[in-house]
């Protein structure tokens, strides 16, 4: 019991901080806010599962992939491939030419569902592609790279270029993909209007509860030992290179599960939302992702969820009352965050909240460091959790 | 192709080359910056795009001043490109100052941290130019084409951008191989901590080419004024193919760059003529990340990886 309290809730602090977050996104957001509202809030912790996919590949394992788009996108798409089959039946598109097929492939005088699009009626199929096919893709451009010792900016810049090809395909090959518009107008998952309240309601908990399982999922690879190695061929990849392990493996894994962590905040994107478009596929979302998990801290999930949740409360209130600010201010903040607190809103709350908490309370100390990754200086490693090994 | 005679598609295939060489021009412009920064210092700098937008509103500017004196109007370019290198080298030189050079040792932060600053250099751009795309008055002398015979255009502003990019190329090799200052940049690249020991001052050496790369950029941007408008974005629509054409040459590598970027612009602008635009893109950029991904360190290296 000990060890599964320490391993997946990261010690008394961990739980602690888990019951917060889960009593603000079960509780209070849903009291506080109406439905449209909610559902905004929904869609911003879709982005959340993207920050938590970067927290592990790139606070611990020490990989910027600057790509995070391609995989949010990929479930993204697949999810809604599924939903625009299911609106496409031949009854509601009877007045195309060719009837049963969705409308943006009749515009492009496609007469035959593509043979790629087929396993897409099945909901079984669906959910496994969700997560497979993201996870393979990744799998293929991880071993590809860290196979061959790719890392750090040239990574960073690969993964970029992969971004920016998947967009320029998904918008030039409209008839298949439904071109710069997207997939838009899907309606019911196996006949359940997603579109209703009561729906919204029950996909923003779906949602939130999916949330809460990767974060749980991604502490438990933190705390084993595992995390540890990451974090340790993040800091000094030769030496673990010389210790025997095989580092690229590693690179991989870590990849992988940011990948199919960010899948599944695409696919649930496109049931909140209702459509996909390649607007969250390339260069620029994808970067826009990675400021989530800095304003948040690379090192922390619970950080990253916050913020990515202020970043987008930032968004949604700039951009609608000082829509030139917004720009500006989202620049200091990827300036600001690199140069001023690397670490993120949870840096600075283990530096200075926490010491005066711990001080009021007397605890027990729990020392923690804060970590700048640095390529050349050494640096300790946060460890929250006593030994249990 | 049924539809064209022999001359004619010889025709075709010289001026999809042309526009070919018009790409790669903008390419070589920007990636020369780019792979001195890059290959000098390991830094990724994501605003890049935007000095190439200083440089191409600069040279906006400076065109709309010339329209006020008739007597200048046709040589008032030559003083716009020394404009546009300044105006880049001068902001680029605070940017190194302020930001970049506090974060050396942490390279995946600086491409964030540049980011940002593209940003607001984005914004900046937009609040002082508007959101629309705006475009110098050119000379007499660029506009129209050369036509050697029926049926071959060859754009004029085309040839003096490339002849632009040939003489800056040679005053970049000249600086690089044949100087003093160019000796000690290159001591630097391959040995800093060496390079500090014998008294080279690195920092300076740093600030100095960062500098240097934003006001080749800024070139590159009065260069691009004669053959496209100039938007806000305009830059950063170039930065990531910018950057494959720097690490497919090789970073460090001036003649890997050249290779790099007149392979993936021929590619482009002759698969352009038989495929979509878009098309031509995805499978140049598709092979060009298949090559790296077998060959990681580029066409050209000239240093192993670290």
């Amino acid at each position: 019991m000990n060890s599964v309290m320490h391993k997946w809730l990261g010690g008394r602090d961990g739980l602690i901080g888990i019951v917060i977050l889960a009593a603000i996104v079960f509780v209070i957001m849903p009291l506080a806010f109406d439905v449209f509202r909610l559902n905004l809030i929904g869609k911003y912790l879709t982005y959340a599962f993207v920050a938590i996919g970067l927290v592990m590949c790139w606070g611990y394992g020490g990989i910027l992939s600057l790509g995070q788009g391609i995989f949010f996108g990929l479930g993204g798409y697949c999810m809604a491939m599924f939903l625009k089959l299911e609106a496409s039946d031949p009854e509601s598109t009877k007045i195309q030419s060719t009837p049963g097929i969705p409308d943006f492939m009749d515009w492009n005088q496609i007469t035959e569902l593509p043979w790629f699009w087929q396993p897409f009626h099945s909901f079984t199929f669906t959910v496994l592609a969700v997560v497979l096919v993201p996870g393979i893709f990744a799998y293929i451009i991880g071993a590809a790279m860290f196979k061959r010792r790719v890392t750090g900016v040239y990574f960073s810049i690969m993964t970029q270029a992969v971004a920016s090809i998947l967009t320029i395909l998904i918008v030039g090959q409209q008839g298949y993909t439904g071109g710069i518009n997207g997939m838009t107008d899907l309606r019911t998952l196996l006949g359940w209007d997603i579109r209703t309240d009561s729906a919204k309601y029950i996909l923003y908990y779906v949602n939130a509860l999916l949330l809460f399982g990767c974060i749980l999922g991604a502490r438990a690879i933190i705390a084993s030992k595992l995390g540890k190695l990451m974090l340790a061929l993040r800091d000094r990849e030769d030496r673990v290179r010389f210790s025997g392990y095989d580092v690229a493996s590693f690179q991989m894994f870590v990849f992988c599960v940011g990948a199919i962590i960010s899948a599944i905040g695409g696919a649930m994107f496109t049931l909140q939302v209702g459509f996909m478009s390649p607007s969250f596929v390339g260069i620029v979302p994808s970067i826009e992702m990675v400021i989530f998990t800095a304003v948040g801290g690379r090192m922390s999930l619970i950080g990253s969820v916050y913020g990515a949740l202020m970043v987008n409360f930032g968004k949604t209130f700039f951009s609608e009352s000082f829509p030139t600010l917004w720009l500006v201010f989202m620049g200091m903040l990827y300036i600001g965050v690199v140069m001023g607190f690397p670490n993120g809103l949870a840096g600075l709350y283990t530096m200075y909240i926490k010491p005066r908490l711990g001080a009021r309370k007397n605890s027990k100390a729990v020392v923690a460091k804060t970590v700048v990754p640095a390529e050349s200086a050494p640096s300790t490693i946060a460890d929250n959790s006593p030994s249990n090994a | 192709m049924g539809g064209y005679s022999g001359s004619e598609l010889v025709d075709i295939f010289t001026m999809q080359a042309f526009a070919g060489f018009s790409l790669f021009s903008v390419f070589v412009l920007m990636a020369l910056g780019l792979a001195i920064i890059f290959g000098q210092m390991g830094v990724i700098n994501m605003a890049h795009g935007e000095f190439l937008t200083i440089g191409a509103y600069s040279t906006v500017l400076m065109s709309k001043v010339a329209e006020h004196f008739p007597a200048i109007t046709n040589v008032y370019f030559f003083f716009a490109v020394i404009v546009a290198f300044l105006v880049a080298f001068i902001v680029g030189y605070l940017c190194e100052l302020l930001i970049i050079r506090h974060l050396y040792k942490r390279p995946l932060d600086t491409l964030l941290a540049t980011w940002g600053l593209s940003l607001i250099m984005q914004q900046a751009f937009r609040s002082g130019f508007g959101a629309r795309e705006v475009s110098a008055t050119l000379p007499d002398w660029l506009m129209g084409s050369w036509t050697p015979r029926e049926g071959l255009d060859i754009p004029i502003n085309g040839l003096f951008v490339l002849g632009l990019t040939v003489v800056l190329s040679g005053l970049v090799f000249i600086f690089l191989y044949r100087s003093r200052w160019g000796l000690k940049v290159r001591a630097t690249t391959q040995n800093r901590v060496m390079a500090g020991a014998i008294g080279i001052d690195t920092a300076k050496v740093d600030r100095i080419t960062f500098a240097l790369g934003c006001g080749i950029a800024g070139v590159a941007g009065a260069a691009f004024t004669t053959i496209a408008s100039t938007g806000p974005t305009s830059g950063s629509l170039y930065i990531v193919d910018t950057f494959l054409v720097v690490v497919f040459g090789g970073a460090g590598s001036l003649l890997g760059t050249f290779a790099s970027a007149f392979s993936i612009a021929q590619a482009q602008s002759i698969l352009g003529f038989f495929l979509s635009g878009s098309m031509a893109k995805v499978i140049t950029l598709v092979v060009v990340v298949g090559i790296l991904m077998m060959r990681p360190e580029g066409l050209f290296s000239i240093r192993v990886r670290k």
